[in-house]
């Protein structure tokens, strides 16, 4: 397949999506980078793998880069333990970078940056969990932990009047930990710095010591306000492995699930962004409107997340014509509703002024960085798989892409009451036109060192799952990667310039994912 | 009973009244909010279970904290429960009255507001001394907006004493001033500043990085925290109470009208209940301002109080 000019010898994957494989050498692995950042593609993930149960030899890079007709997925095997860093060419490979390092030992050769990512002052610095060699029952760490201090070295900026405002990872409120770090002069931020890594939990490590039917169920808890895309992902993934394919009214009510958690996390996002702004009130009836959503769906479907209803080969749930008629009432009241709320919210002159022009991150800056999902979108971004690579049912569908060209809090606003207003209408032509037919079938049994990919534009962005099964169904190695990974650098942008007591409203309006980030 | 032992029993009384109620009076302005917004609240007394909860824990205080931030949470009350002896609320025969006028009052606020400021810096967080600089831009703008406001009424009752003040405009013929609604507007906005409340301020955020009044108290715990809640809460009382005695001040008792007594208490209570509502209401339409936006808002209050005074000066009106 070409990428570019560049011709690459690569084989497509089966599955829902359109995926290339291709094994590549070191030299190929940097010009294929370079050819799709000239040629409009971009870089979705990069993980490492160690192969010492199965291909020799023992390590391995892999990067799954975005190309005009699909995905392909770049496999590097490591002589040694270093590979060519690429993130000159996408900056948002650095933090995968570093994190494939912490992880499992592999250096890319020679990034500006090797700061520690992911590993804090729990972990030594010379053990890598994700080496199969590592056994995980904590003796590693027991004598580390007690003395040792987290000291990362965060970029300090130096003159008269800046200091610095440490944030986090412990917050006044009840959200996810993370560090924040502005440098401020007064009350304009001239340096923020992000730190992360404190919602390690080992999930892909987990993910090795499960087959593909139980993995299911972890898979919907990586970014639990995402689960219904990340299972989906998961179970493309595993039926491209296997060869498989849910069967067509389980894609649909696949879809159907993924529209309601969409709109039901925008409905919430709005909520927080006027709240955070200072008026209560649009908290107050955005919760009440998500509340009605999320009681419908406990009702219909026996969880208010929609949590472990997507598996490998279809769906656990069905809907009937009466809940089917309910849906679609709760659409048209949402809608309405809706309508009168984005008018309050358009013409609320202190609201305005807040979102209008605040955190603002240009169209050709959100390009060289690489922003992908919402977030993107609202700068101008034009991604969305669901639009461009669409599976079944989207290709039937004709998604309209919400998108705007301000990139501030007020065009991700815009973005979420489009993108509603848009899954409303996906949510009724689904339930117009499901498929009378199974909705879950048995999937082949899949071949040893089988590899699968999934990919699912979930609300926020881009969900991605890289598979490789061993024996009888064992996962060998599963990367879930979530789009927050390319779009927290870009709030650090996002802040500068602005003062501190907006840098609240920038991060609710991005809301981007702790627990999928640190995995 | 003698005028002094009078005005004393009145003076009591009148403080307890004010001290006891204002946190009833926050749990209402947060119950109307709650309304406005179609939730259903958590009822006017919550303030005091809060409290209660508050006085019930155990302290923590930070290892490097100085004498001065264990006395602020007392200097900050001490100087509220002075403040609302001083304002006239149920009658005007107040023992505290030739003690302090109403410059005196803008002190005893600043000085609340030095030590709040002082202790916030003491412990040496960021989000402490972000508050304290915060407050203190604010504070500089509204001091001088509040002493502004208060020079209508008082060139009005050529006195700058708060009883002689309310004691006029409550028992002179009844007149209408325009040169007062400029400084009722004014005295809103001042109040709206100083008592931390939205748009200058959110008292309800966990946002650590918009914060400013809840930013000097982030530190505090247990009886010290109660004390500032209960502080902010008399604040906020003491100002409406100001409002009303400056710019509706019908219904107030004089000197040795103990018969007036009932229906000045029943006065106050409505009125205050009134000013409740109404602040919920401009609090719930408006959203919070930026920071920077505050230097205009009180720009806007000097303004208004000024062009008050000069309408009274001119048109003697």
């Amino acid at each position: 397949m070409k990428i570019g000019n560049l011709e690459l010898a690569a084989e497509e994957l089966p599955g829902a999506v359109p995926a290339w494989g291709a094994e590549v050498d070191a030299s190929q692995w940097l010009a294929a980078s370079i050819h799709a950042e000239a040629s409009g593609g971009r870089l979705l993930a990069l993980w490492g793998s160690d192969r010492s149960d199965g291909a020799k030899p023992r390590f391995a890079v892999h990067a799954a880069l975005v190309v005009q007709p699909g995905i392909i997925v770049m496999t590097l095997p490591l002589s040694e333990e270093t590979y060519p860093d690429v993130s000159n060419v996408f900056p948002a490979a650095n933090r995968m970078q570093r994190a494939v390092f912490d992880l499992l030992g592999l250096r890319a050769t020679v990034p500006a940056d090797e700061r520690k990512w992911l590993r804090h002052a729990a972990w030594p610095p010379d053990v890598f969990p994700l080496r199969k060699d590592f056994l995980g029952d904590g003796s590693a760490f027991e004598s580390y932990a007690a003395d040792h201090i987290d000291d990362y070295p965060f970029v300090s900026v130096a003159g008269d009047g800046v200091h610095e405002i440490p944030v986090g990872p412990v917050h006044a409120g009840t959200i996810e930990s993370g560090h924040f770090r502005f440098s401020v002069v007064g009350e304009r931020v001239l340096k923020l710095e992000e730190r992360f890594g404190y919602k390690h939990k080992g999930v892909e490590k987990r993910f090795e010591q499960m087959d593909c039917v139980t993995g299911a169920k972890l898979a919907g808890r990586i970014s639990c306000d995402s689960t219904v895309a990340y299972a989906w992902a998961y179970a493309m993934a595993v039926e491209s492995a296997c060869g498989g394919e849910a069967p067509s009214r389980a894609a649909w009510l696949r879809a159907l699930l993924l529209e309601r958690e969409r709109v039901a996390n925008h409905l919430g996002d709005l909520g927080f962004l006027g709240n955070d702004a200072g008026l209560a009130f649009g908290l107050t009836q955005f919760s009440r409107l998500k509340e009605d959503m999320l009681r419908l769906n406990a009702a219909i479907f026996g969880h208010r997340y929609l949590m472990d209803l997507i598996v490998p080969g279809g769906v656990l749930i069905d809907v009937s014509a009466e809940e089917s008629s309910r849906i679609r009432a709760e659409c048209d009241a949402l809608e309405s509703e809706l309508l009168l709320l984005r008018s309050i919210y358009d013409e609320h002159p202190g609201l305005q002024d807040r979102f209008i022009g605040t955190g603002r991150v240009a169209p050709e800056l959100a390009a060289r960085l690489g922003l992908i999902g919402l977030a993107g979108r609202a700068s101008a971004q034009a991604w969305d798989l669901r639009a461009q690579f669409s599976c079944s049912p989207y290709d039937r569908l004709d998604v309209h892409m919400a998108t705007h060209r301000n990139g501030d809090v007020a065009a991700r606003v815009i973005v979420r009451f489009d993108e509603i207003t848009e899954s409303l209408r996906l949510i009724r032509a689904i339930l117009e036109a499901l498929p009378t037919r199974a909705t879950l079938a048995q999937l082949p049994t899949a071949a040893e060192g089988a590899t699968g990919i999934g990919w699912v534009e979930g609300w926020r962005g881009e969900v991605f799952m890289a598979l490789e099964l061993g024996p009888a169904g064992a996962i060998r190695r599963l990367h879930p990667h979530d789009p927050s990974w390319q779009n927290w650098p870009l709030l650090e942008h996002a802040a500068l310039g602005n003062i501190v007591p907006d840098f609240p409203l920038i991060n609710k309006s991005f809301n981007l994912s702790y627990s999928g980030h640190d995995l | 009973m003698s005028p002094f032992f009078e005005s004393i029993l009145s003076q009591l009384t009148q403080t307890l009244l004010v001290v006891v109620l204002a946190p009833a009076f926050l749990g209402w302005l947060n119950q109307c909010r709650a309304w406005l917004q179609n939730r259903s609240g958590a009822g006017v007394l919550q303030p005091y279970r809060v409290m209660r909860k508050l006085f019930h824990k155990d302290a923590v205080l930070a290892k490097n904290a100085s004498p001065v931030f264990r006395a602020a949470p007392y200097v900050q009350f001490s100087c509220m429960v002075l403040a609302a002896s001083i304002v006239p609320v149920i009658e005007t025969d107040l023992a505290f009255s030739p003690a302090a006028d109403v410059i005196a009052l803008v002190g005893i606020f600043a000085l609340a507001r030095v030590f709040a400021a002082l202790a916030a810096m003491d412990i040496g967080t960021a989000f402490g001394t972000m508050g304290a600089r915060r407050e203190m831009l604010v504070a500089s703008l509204s001091e001088p907006a509040l002493l502004m406001v208060f020079f209508t009424p008082l060139l009005i009752a050529q006195s700058t004493s708060l009883n002689a003040i309310a004691d006029a405009l409550a028992h002179r013929q009844f007149a209408i001033y325009p040169s007062l609604a400029f400084a009722a507007v004014a005295f809103v906005m001042v109040l709206l500043a100083e008592n931390a409340r939205i748009p200058i301020d959110n008292p309800s955020t966990h946002l650590e990085l918009t914060m400013i009044h809840e930013a000097l108290i982030l530190e505090y715990s247990a009886r010290h925290l109660a004390l500032i809640e209960w502080a902010t809460a008399i604040k906020l009382t003491t100002y409406c109470a100001l409002g009303i005695a400056l710019f509706v001040p019908w219904g107030l008792a004089q000197t040795g009208e103990w018969q007036m007594l009932p229906v000045s208490v029943l006065a106050f209570a409505g009125k205050l209940a009134l000013a409740g509502a109404a602040l919920a209401v401009l609090e719930t339409v408006s959203a919070k301002m930026r920071i920077f936006r505050a230097p205009e808002f009180l720009g806007m209050a000097f303004l208004l109080a000024v062009l008050g005074m000069l309408t009274f000066l001119l048109l003697g009106a």
